[in-house]
């Protein structure tokens, strides 16, 4: 597990902002669930920076490090065929480079 | 199979070949065949103790570390949460420096804590391999490890805990938690009704392992 790095991106979100999402499908070593990607949440709270996995992987630095959030999504956002109730949520943790403002 | 070994040397003692289907044959070992990467672990393994890098003394002192890990550790937390309101807002705000101010090794485990209530109530997974609080816990369950309990976790979490035997009211918000990335989670379930006086070391052994996945409530009293 990396620690905090010191060499890091500036956070650009903060608790309570909505974001989307990227809905990318790259290639690689990715921590961002297919599940999650276009959905849109808001920012539960900054974990702090860590070097990016997906440079990690590939035996690089992964400097600077990412911005790291947990995003909390209402179930309903993410299952079209969700079963419960629609206040049901799920908090995911997703690297800034994933994250875009959403209106 | 009977007390003696069988001689299956001795000429004339049966009058078919041995090879098969012999009713006093032992079973086959269980041992599969190595997988690519158990050659390739005992392989690096053997290089690393033949180039000195660690003795065989030490790992096997890591393993026993490792295996050593148990849910009382996490227990430990979250009793001291229930008897201690203020201990319990530090780690909910900071779980990490909440373990080491009671004196939890967790190396460099970022730990959130989250707290089930009367609203909402918590459980753990991850759907991208296995990521789990090793050093409260232990090892995970090999459920925790599944296909079926990580794809099922996040999609129908309420017929998931309904299969553990935790049913969870529409009007109780249901909060799944994947770790995906660098943070490892721990569910501080409600205290059980009755326990009031009990010391920390008694209510301790209430918090189980799926208790504190978000699987489970906590054992009741008595």
């Amino acid at each position: 597990m990396s620690g905090p790095a010191t060499d890091a991106i500036p956070a650009r979100f903060k608790p309570g902002d909505r974001v989307t999402v990227r809905e990318a499908y790259p290639l690689g070593h990715l921590r961002t669930p297919f599940y999650a990607r276009g959905a849109t949440g808001v920012v539960e709270r900054l974990c702090g920076a860590f070097a990016n996995p997906e440079e990690l992987a590939f035996n690089r630095p992964g400097l600077p490090a990412q911005p790291l959030y947990r995003v909390r999504f209402r179930q309903a956002e993410l299952w079209a065929d969700y079963r419960g109730p629609a206040r049901d949520t799920i908090e995911i943790e997703i690297y800034q480079h994933w994250l875009e403002a959403a209106p | 199979m009977s007390g003696q070994p069988h001689d299956h040397h001795v000429q004339g003692h049966h009058d078919h070949d041995h090879d098969h289907d012999h009713p006093h044959a032992p079973p086959p070992d269980a041992d599969s065949d190595l997988t690519y990467h158990q050659a390739m672990e005992l392989a690096v393994t053997s290089l690393l103790l033949e180039k000195g890098v660690f003795s065989a003394d030490d790992m096997r002192r890591q393993i026993e570390a490792m295996d050593a890990r148990h849910p009382g550790l996490g227990g430990k937390l979250v009793a001291r949460c229930w008897v201690d309101p203020a201990f319990k807002a530090r780690a909910l705000a900071d779980g990490s420096a909440a373990c080491r101010e009671i004196g939890l090794e967790i190396g460099p485990l970022k730990l959130i804590v989250v707290e089930n209530t009367a609203e909402v109530h918590n459980l753990i997974v991850c759907t991208l391999c296995s990521c789990y609080p090793r050093m409260l816990l232990g090892l995970p369950p090999d459920w925790y490890k599944s296909r079926a309990y990580r794809s099922r976790a996040v999609h129908e979490p309420r017929a998931v805990l309904a299969e553990f035997g935790t049913h969870i009211p529409d009007d109780v918000e249901v909060r799944v938690h994947d770790s995906t990335a660098d943070m490892r989670y721990l569910v501080l379930p409600r205290r059980p009704a009755g326990t009031e006086g009990w010391d920390e070391a008694r209510l301790a052994d209430l918090a189980t392992r799926d208790s504190m996945v978000g699987v489970a409530f906590a054992t009741s009293a008595g």
